[in-house]
């Protein structure tokens, strides 16, 4: 076949530029479609957020007629009621979140690099025994969970929490740090232990460093999976002095008369961090399950 | 195969091949202490919080009367059938629509990269927070921003949501959706960009339309990918109770309750754990199949590596 004729800028004809229109219009329309559909929920948070009563009848003002942000202030100043734990509350959150995020990364890369690296076992035994945690669903394995945790002492207490979560979030991190582990070629290992490196410095100086951006995206996995998380918190910690604000959010969603600015505005405020860390973190997201899973 | 074995007189490339990937049993000394050592945090964790509690799970539900008074409770019966419904309907058209939309997420345009940071907004926020905005926008009945819109939109005068037991699902079912889909959509956006581009090219040089390559080309290496990535969904949403828990909050009268929400309602409203277990241990003639599927998957992934 020559190559010639397609080296030719092919004669733009109608039929194509009517084509090229048509793909713009649609990519357009779809771009529209997606702002509403991604968008709606939140504006409505910031709507009831920004209304004086909290009221959420939606009434064609794009902005709501007397905004202020007096949810907000009273979420600062505490002297409302409704509102006067949410920054313990906010405290224990993120205790709960940061220890979870840190766990997950520790264990489950410690693992990984046993498994992955080491060759202790096959990739795929160690992945297919942590996903037989998956086996019962979490809200119904809380049941056995809870005498499990009264027979280990750990109730009312926040590490109960963060054992649980840990345990769910684990699974999922092994399974990307596992797969992203097999970009790193085995020839640094090998070259590191020719010079007499140990398993420890192994995993300091090579899995670690190498491994960042994963275990980055593995940790905001974990932060999300513990931002998420309210049935665990609600159902192992029982003292006031332990709330967290999924719990508190909850507890304005069983109350008719609510305050639904406050709930909006305590909403925002909890969103915001992942979304935060997200952001900054966010070209790692989707490494490690992707480049494992394309390769093959 | 183990590497500790006698060693075959195995020559050319089956032996290259052992050299390479040395299985269990080829650490000595201090290497095979530490690895045991870094294996033991999850060990210890997997002990204590996975197997220890499955394991008193299965005894709690272990009395066949419990399965006899779930099957006569229609409430659980109506949570089954919706239990298929919410994961089946919401799993596979988060998957196909993230397939497609990151289709339009590769195009190469300054504003669609701007559109991808509003568009994955939803996975970023908190369930519990992002799930109670959802039913405050559906429960407020006629004057809901969806209601609103379908007024002014189409003329229609919207229903009130959870009314009936079909509409609330579906409720939880959009989302559902609308929470998890930008996570897929970001994998399979990874995964179309691991595929070499020169592939593409050859391709429009032999005059494949866009339709053709996406068949022939996107749809055959992102196969494994793509399987891997649904029955994953499939296990989380199998155990994602928020959705229900709070847009429909089972409304009306347990209509719309999933087996994750009836099951602890069984164990904290009426005081039953063990018949909460059982409803739980019904989901694993489902869910066991797919976690045998999901470690085949993952095992020919790496073969294939």
């Amino acid at each position: 076949m020559s190559a010639a004729p397609l080296l030719e800028r092919p004669k733009r004809r109608p039929r194509y530029r009517l084509r090229r229109i048509l793909v713009e219009v649609g990519s357009v329309v779809l771009g529209v479609i997606i702002v509403i559909w991604s968008l709606m929920p939140v504006y409505n948070m910031f709507l009831v957020a920004l209304d004086p009563e909290g009221h959420n009848e939606f009434t064609w003002d794009i902005w709501p007629p007397h905004p202020t942000f007096a949810a907000f202030v009273a979420l600062w100043s505490g002297d409302v009621e409704d509102v006067r734990d949410i920054w313990p509350q906010f405290g224990n959150s993120v205790y709960i979140g940061l220890f979870v995020m840190t766990l997950t990364v520790l264990v489950g890369s410690l693992s990984g690099f046993a498994i992955g690296r080491m060759r202790l076992a096959r990739n795929w035994q160690l992945t297919s025994t942590a996903l037989f945690t998956y086996v019962i669903p979490s809200s119904i394995l809380i049941i056995p969970f809870l005498r499990v945790m009264h027979i280990y002492g750990l109730l009312d207490n926040p590490w109960a929490v963060i054992a649980a979560e840990v345990t769910f979030a684990t699974p999922y991190a092994i399974l990307v740090l596992l797969y992203y582990a097999k970009l790193i070629p085995s020839e640094l290992d090998d070259a590191a232990r020719i010079d007499g490196a140990s398993a420890v410095q192994l995993y300091l100086h090579i899995y670690v460093p190498l491994m960042a951006p994963a275990l980055a995206a593995v940790g905001t996995y974990a932060l999300l999976f513990a931002w998420n998380d309210y049935f665990y918190q609600y159902m192992m910690l029982t003292s006031e002095r332990h709330e967290t604000v999924a719990m508190a959010l909850e507890q304005f969603f069983d109350d008719d008369d609510a305050p639904w600015n406050y709930m909006m505005a305590i909403a925002i405020l909890y969103s915001l961090p992942p979304i935060a860390i997200f952001y900054a973190l966010r070209r790692y997201m989707t490494l490690g399950l992707t480049t494992g899973g394309i390769k093959g | 195969m183990s590497a500790g074995s006698v060693v075959p007189a195995a020559t050319g490339p089956f032996a290259l091949r052992r050299l390479r990937l040395p299985g269990p049993g080829h650490l000595h000394g201090s290497d095979l202490v530490w690895s045991i050592v870094f294996v033991v945090p999850y060990a210890a964790l997997f002990t204590a919080f996975v197997v220890y509690p499955i394991g008193y799970g299965l005894w709690m539900g272990s009395d066949p009367a419990l399965y006899a008074e779930l099957l006569s409770d229609p409430r659980y019966v109506r949570a089954a059938v919706n239990t298929v419904l919410f994961v089946g309907l919401a799993v596979n058209v988060e998957m196909v629509l993230a397939l497609l939309l990151s289709g339009f997420f590769m195009r190469r345009r300054r504003w669609i990269k701007a559109l991808l940071v509003i568009y994955i907004l939803p996975w970023t926020l908190p369930a519990v927070p992002a799930y109670l905005s959802f039913h405050w926008m559906l429960a407020a009945y006629p004057q809901g921003l969806p209601n609103n819109l379908l007024e002014a939109l189409f003329g229609i005068e919207g229903p009130f949501w959870f009314n009936r037991g079909w509409l609330a699902l579906g409720c939880d079912i959009t989302a559902s959706v609308w929470k998890w889909m930008p996570l897929w959509t970001l994998i399979f956006l990874g995964g179309r960009m691991a595929i070499p581009q020169d592939l593409y090219d050859a391709a429009s040089i032999d005059g494949a339309s866009g339709y053709r390559r996406f068949v022939h080309i996107t749809v055959p290496l992102l196969t494994n990918l793509y399987v891997i990535s649904t029955l994953i969904a499939a296990i989380w949403t199998f155990g994602d109770y928020a959705p229900v828990l709070f847009v429909s909050g089972g409304t009306p009268a347990f209509e719309s309750e999933v087996i994750s929400t009836l099951g602890f309602h069984y164990a904290l409203d009426f005081a039953n754990p063990p018949l909460g277990v059982a409803a739980g241990l019904t989901a694993l003639p489902i869910l066991l199949p797919i976690l045998i599927l999901l470690t085949r998957a993952l095992s020919t992934m790496e073969v294939q590596l």
